[in-house]
């Protein structure tokens, strides 16, 4: 049993995802796993890489949903039906379940930041903080035995030997579309903080009580085509091309 | 309580930084490569690249396990073993040098066309095109016969340029992004940055694709379109801005041949073309002095309607009546187009409406004079921030040109190509077709040891630069620029194979391929081409194509069909230039181009594919590598880049030339230039003035200033051709009308689909088979994270795409009982795949789809024989034939555009049924062996474990 911290961080890094620019291109999942395979602890291990049952270990993975809405119909080109592509890594909860099961005490949340990181020396690799997590975000590594999980690139955000502007997690930096920010959200007008109260950014399972400190950015709504077709008013009422031309000569006299 | 500060936070990265160009896709972005301890250790975007701005895609990011793949070839091989086994022994490269310069050399003496040199994602174009026609044989092209040729010829027969490495919308200013079928591994980086801040604008991004992934899961508005019927949407798009008069005819009126009149004269051989004066120049009706006078006079106020009659006595009407008239009739109605492209006519009235809004309503300015061509002042760029961009899913289909014409005939009626918010041209585009040159390979063009008379490829201006005999037949082996494809542009690759198999029209000796997978995904009907490569006279027991030469970094599945293989060397082990003669990196604003150099080195018998091409080129005493004397003018390929002049002053590169390297375009040699690259960042870029950024294609200044760089020696403006008067010279050739005569068996097929004005008809197989029979299309999508068949042998990718299941629309799977993880034979005219589905809605719902090029060939890219990719994985390429049903007439068709030659990928048709589980797809293949012995397949990674603190 670990505990959390007995104050609240002052501040809460994290990171805020914009579901409604990710195309699941994947980028985010391979910049992290470069980075943290030759930084922070044990490398990323890959089994049978070029075999039958490759697997490996991951710390951020993109999930790919198909959506329907309700009352959407499910008819092809018709329909509403949607894919979302959903990134997920290490939230940071503030109330997070896999520090609090930790029998070594080596997971922990960081008390400057709120960053939730493993102590790989004193990680015996029972896996209870995997369990205890409902999001799935922790991975064991197969070949060290230790307990990874995102660090929000603690050992980039902080690192006085690469340029200011690069102190961001590498997923952030990497990524394409813009879809991922990183931020002190526990100050309210920082960048993410601003976003997330004009976008309506929400909690991932806020019913699991865990309290993440990552937030989505849900799909801006959307207006059909069809919608607009009432903009598009004829000039004259004339079906044909004898009445263009009319207009057309109208036109050209004009110019 | 403070947390104990357990972690070292300010490790430096790496030891050193080198930048360079990445190849994981052919996007092009700048990568800062980290080196420690003489390993790669991470590699990251550039932030002052210009096309990526510091993003990198996980292709770019997983260049790490590219490099070390075990898949790298590690020296020059020689066949022992069958073609198709795998079966080799390694040899030193001056022996196999020797062996190709033997084989090459007797071709050369002989009969030149005996040679057949195709590349495939080759980046270094502007060098294999001069090889080849320094060597003279008539048959070479690069890959885009296959690709996108539809796109990039429609382009610039039409406007000057195509889409992306030719233009790109203008992302911060457009407010309605309208993108048509692209595939998601193709200049993805600028795509997403570009979507990302269209959707940051606050603009509309609507998105026309039979499949709702990437790009489209994060669009506005998705059009989930039937495959192959995106120009009648177009045309009806047209139909409804010509019908509310949404249309810009200033515009037309000033940079489109839509005031040039046309002979109205049936039955001769003028009819439909432009009437010109003594000097060629177009005419046009001007209206206050009500006389005909050359386009482009000063103060001339067009028509663009009525009938006029010329001093002659001839009769002609400005090109716009009839293009009006044209898409004014009934049957391109949103209610008439309906049915036919799935599309609601309420969606396509909307998207009509909201393009004419936004063109119109939403109209910027930029308040910077100019001047135009004619010598006009303006007092600023009027935009209409409409911009589109398309690719593949327009062009690989057998109406993929007319298609993507009618789509820049949309762009230049609402006034939005190369103004500010709308798609803009990149440098050196424009440039007119005049400006290409026209092909070469004609028996007079070619000779035993001398080079080609001119460039292969180019833009035939009629069909009397078609390159045929006197009888008609095709002179090249993939019968480019023929009665069959006559303005194939880029050739036809995907009937090298075939067509050299049947002898037809003549055998060859040498098939000479770079970077691209022919006996796997980049061929149709491969389970026929491999039997092709098999094959031999049964009377000489020779293969029927006796010796084929093959280059390519890894062991790809095309290496167990060659005879010699020529190991290239990754990309971060090479020299490259993205040169402003072939390919450049520009973007609107800027002139731009790139190089890649060494920044790790080999650690296998391997060499840079260009430098070998320099070596043999030397080997065969060809004119432009050696000097009179015979000896070799270049070291290798960046003493080339560097020394190489195709004009005086004009070299591969743009950048800092001129003996102190302040020389920009043209200037002499700067023995230092690789090394201000690489100081640069491997990029360079110049800036286009701000009088000279929009309209480029009639903008003096910008026409100045392209003279200025070398792009061209005079200005070259462009008037955009919505009446193809080329197009309707063939239709007289087919009507018999115009010298030469199309053969009678070509007559039907170019009188109806040669229309001068984009047009749509239905594709060829979906027209040849019963659609009763074959009711479904089947088409592929790109996976962001894969770059064609490369991405299987990097042990990071392919735990994203291991596997590449059938995706089928729901109402086929309620149609058949069909469930997820069921399995089924997806049978087309041609053939038969057994497969595993996964059910879909965000689809058309008559599309079934899957991944390109995951299911790889047992043993191959030294993946293990039981590997997902080649247990389930699958290939839709078995389905598609290289030719068309046989249609009764005794000729085989190509499956192809009957303009371009393109093939036509997505016109498949299929039927489904449901089969018995099982654990492998079908057709299986026999295992191939790793090419030079089994590599070590290590059980376990852990990359950087060394670095592990």
């Amino acid at each position: 049993m670990t505990s959390l911290p007995a104050q609240e961080p002052t501040r809460k890094l994290g990171l805020v995802i914009d579901l409604d620019v990710c195309v699941g291109c994947h980028a985010c999942v391979i910049s992290c796993k470069e980075w943290n395979t030759g930084g922070y602890g044990a490398a990323l291990s890959d089994q049978d890489p070029y075999g039958a049952d490759v697997s490996g270990t991951f710390l951020n993975r993109v999930h790919t949903f198909e959506v329907i809405p309700e009352g959407g119909e499910i008819v092809g080109e018709a329909g509403e039906a949607r894919i979302v592509h959903f990134p997920k890594s290490c939230l940071h909860c503030e109330d997070a379940p896999c520090v609090t099961v930790c029998p070594t005490g080596a997971s922990y949340k960081r008390t400057e930041d709120g960053i939730v990181l493993v102590d790989e020396d004193m990680c015996i690799g029972c896996g209870l903080c995997a369990w205890a997590c409902p999001y799935g975000a922790r991975e064991m590594d197969l070949a060290a035995g230790v307990m990874k999980k995102c660090t929000l690139c603690v050992d980039r955000i902080y690192n006085e030997t690469i340029q200011e502007i690069d102190r961001v997690p590498s997923c952030v930096r990497t990524c394409p579309a813009n879809a991922r920010h990183y931020g002190d959200l526990a100050d309210p007008q920082s960048d993410v903080s601003l976003m997330v109260a004009a976008r309506g950014g929400i909690d991932l399972m806020p019913e699991q009580g865990t309290r993440p400190v990552n937030k989505y950015l849900p799909p801006r709504p959307r207006k059909p085509l069809a919608a607009d077709t009432g903009q598009l008013l004829l000039a004259e009422n004339t079906e044909g091309a004898t009445g263009f031309f009319a207009w057309l000569d109208g036109v050209l006299e004009r110019l | 309580m403070k947390s104990k500060p357990r972690v070292e936070l300010s490790r430096p990265v790496s030891d050193e930084v080198r930048k360079t160009t990445c190849y994981m896709c052919a996007c092009r972005c700048g990568i800062d490569v980290h080196i420690k301890d003489g390993k790669i250790r991470y590699i990251e975007g550039n932030r002052d690249h210009p096309v990526n701005r510091g993003v990198l895609c996980a292709k770019g990011s997983a260049g790490i396990m590219q490099h070390y793949a075990p898949a790298r070839l590690r020296a020059p091989l020689l066949r022992t073993g069958p073609r198709g086994s795998g079966e080799f022994k390694e040899i030193s490269w001056d022996e196999a040098l020797g062996i190709a310069a033997g084989w090459l050399a007797e071709v050369r003496a002989n009969d030149p066309r005996k040679l057949a040199f195709f590349t495939g994602r080759d980046q270094s174009q502007s060098l294999t095109g001069f090889w080849a026609q320094q060597f003279g044989t008539p048959n070479y092209a690069a890959h885009g016969g296959f690709c996108s040729v539809n796109m990039a010829a429609a382009g610039i027969m039409t406007i000057g340029g195509a889409f992306w490495e030719f233009g790109a919308p203008d992302w911060d200013r457009t407010k309605l992004f309208i993108m048509f079928g692209v595939a998601e591994d193709h200049d993805s980086n600028p795509l997403k940055m570009g979507i990302a801040k269209v959707k940051k604008n606050g603009a509309r991004f609507v998105s026309v694709n039979p499949v709702r992934t990437g790009y489209s899961a994060v669009a506005d508005n998705w059009i989930g379109i039937r495959p192959g019927t995106d120009g009648l949407l177009i045309l009806a798009v047209v139909h409804e801005l010509l019908k509310a008069r949404k249309i810009d005819v200033d515009y037309l009126m000033r940079y489109s041949n839509a005031p040039w009149l046309v002979i109205d004269a049936p039955g001769t051989s003028e009819h439909g073309l432009f009437a010109r004066d003594a000097d060629g120049k177009p005419l046009v009706f001007e209206t206050v002095t009500e006389r005909v006078v050359p386009k482009g006079t000063a103060g001339a106020r067009p028509a663009l309607s009525g009938s006029y009659t010329l001093q002659d006595g001839r009769k002609v009407t400005p090109s716009f009546e009839l293009l009006a008239t044209k898409y004014l009739d009934a049957k391109y109605a949103p209610d008439a187009v309906a049915s036919e492209t799935g599309v609601s006519a309420d969606t396509i009235r909307g998207l009509a409406s909201e393009i004419a809004r936004t063109a119109f309503d939403e109209a910027i300015f930029i308040d910077q004079p100019w001047t135009d061509m004619n010598g006009e002042r303006h007092e600023g760029y009027v935009g209409r921030p409409v911009s589109f961009h398309a690719m593949r899913g327009l062009s690989a289909h057998s109406n993929g040109f007319q298609t993507a014409r009618a789509l820049h005939m949309l762009q230049v009626l609402i006034g939005a190509v190369d103004c500010p918010g709308a798609f803009r041209f990149e440098p050196p585009y424009p440039k007119p077709v005049e400006a290409h040159p026209t092909p070469h390979g004609r028996a007079e063009h070619f000779g035993s040891n001398k080079p080609l008379a001119g460039p292969h490829l180019g833009f035939p201006r009629g069909p009397e630069d078609l390159l045929v005999d006197a009888d008609g037949k095709p002179q090249r082996i993939d019968k480019a620029f023929s009665w069959d494809a006559p303005i194939s542009a880029h050739g036809l690759m995907h009937m090298v194979i075939a067509n050299a198999h049947a002898g037809d029209p003549y055998p060859i000796d040498v098939l000479f391929l770079y970077m691209a997978n022919m006996a796997w995904n980049s061929s149709m009907n491969t389970a026929g081409v491999i039997k092709m490569l098999e094959d031999k006279d049964p009377a000489t027991g020779v293969y029927k194509i006796p010796r084929i030469i093959y280059s390519d970094a890894y062991a790809s599945e095309t290496v167990a069909y060659a005879d010699l293989i020529l190991p290239d060397t990754t990309y971060l082990e090479r020299h490259d230039c993205i040169s402003m003669l072939d390919r450049p990196i520009s973007e609107p604003d800027a002139v731009q181009d790139a190089i890649r150099w060494p920044v790790v080195e080999p650690d296998r018998d391997v060499r840079g594919f260009q430098s070998v091409m320099l070596d043999l080129g030397v080997r065969l005493s060809l004119p432009g590598f050696v000097d009179h004397r015979g000896k070799g003018l270049y070291t290798d390929y960046a003493d080339y880049i560097v020394r190489h002049e195709r004009r005086p002053g004009i070299g591969p590169l743009a950048g800092f030339r001129g003996a102190n390297g302040d020389k920009t375009g043209r200037g002499a040699v700067n023995p230092d230039q690789l090394k201000r690259y690489i100081e640069n960042g491997s990029f360079f870029s110049a800036h286009i003035p701000l009088e000279a950024q929009f309209f480029k294609h009639a903008n003096k200044d910008y026409q100045d200033f392209a003279v200025r760089m070398g792009f061209f020696d005079t200005p070259q403006p462009v008037t955009f051709q919505l009446y193809s008067e080329t197009l309707q010279k063939f239709r007289l050739s087919a009507d018999g009308l115009r010298e030469p005569f199309a053969p009678e068996t070509h007559r039907q097929r170019i009188r109806e689909t040669f229309d001068p004005l984009p047009d749509w008809y239905r594709p060829f197989e979906e027209a040849a088979v019963e659609r009763a029979k074959f009711p479904y299309h089947a088409i592929t999508q790109r996976p962001a994270a894969m770059y064609h068949s490369w991405g299987s042998m990097n042990a990071w990718l392919r735990q994203i795409h291991t596997t590449n299941p059938l995706y089928v629309p729901g109402p086929i799977c309620d149609e058949h009982g069909l469930k997820d993880g069921d399995w089924v034979y997806l049978i087309s005219s041609h053939g038969r795949i057994k497969v595993e589905i996964a059910r879909m809605e965000a689809v058309n719902s008559s599309t079934i789809w899957t991944w390109n090029a995951i299911g790889k060939r047992k043993g191959a890219w030294s993946l293990d024989t039981d590997a997902p990719e080649a247990k389930k994985g699958f290939l839709m390429n078995h389905l598609i034939n290289e030719l068309l049903p046989p249609k009764g007439d005794g000729m085989r068709w190509s499956n192809s555009d009957p303009v371009t030659g393109q093939a036509a990928w997505y016109d498949l048709r299929v039927r489904i049924e449901k089969a018995e589980a099982a654990e492998r797809s079908e057709p299986a293949f026999g295992k191939i062996a790793e090419p030079g012995g089994r590599r070590t397949h290590p059980d376990e990674l852990r990359y950087g474990q060394e670095w592990a603190k």
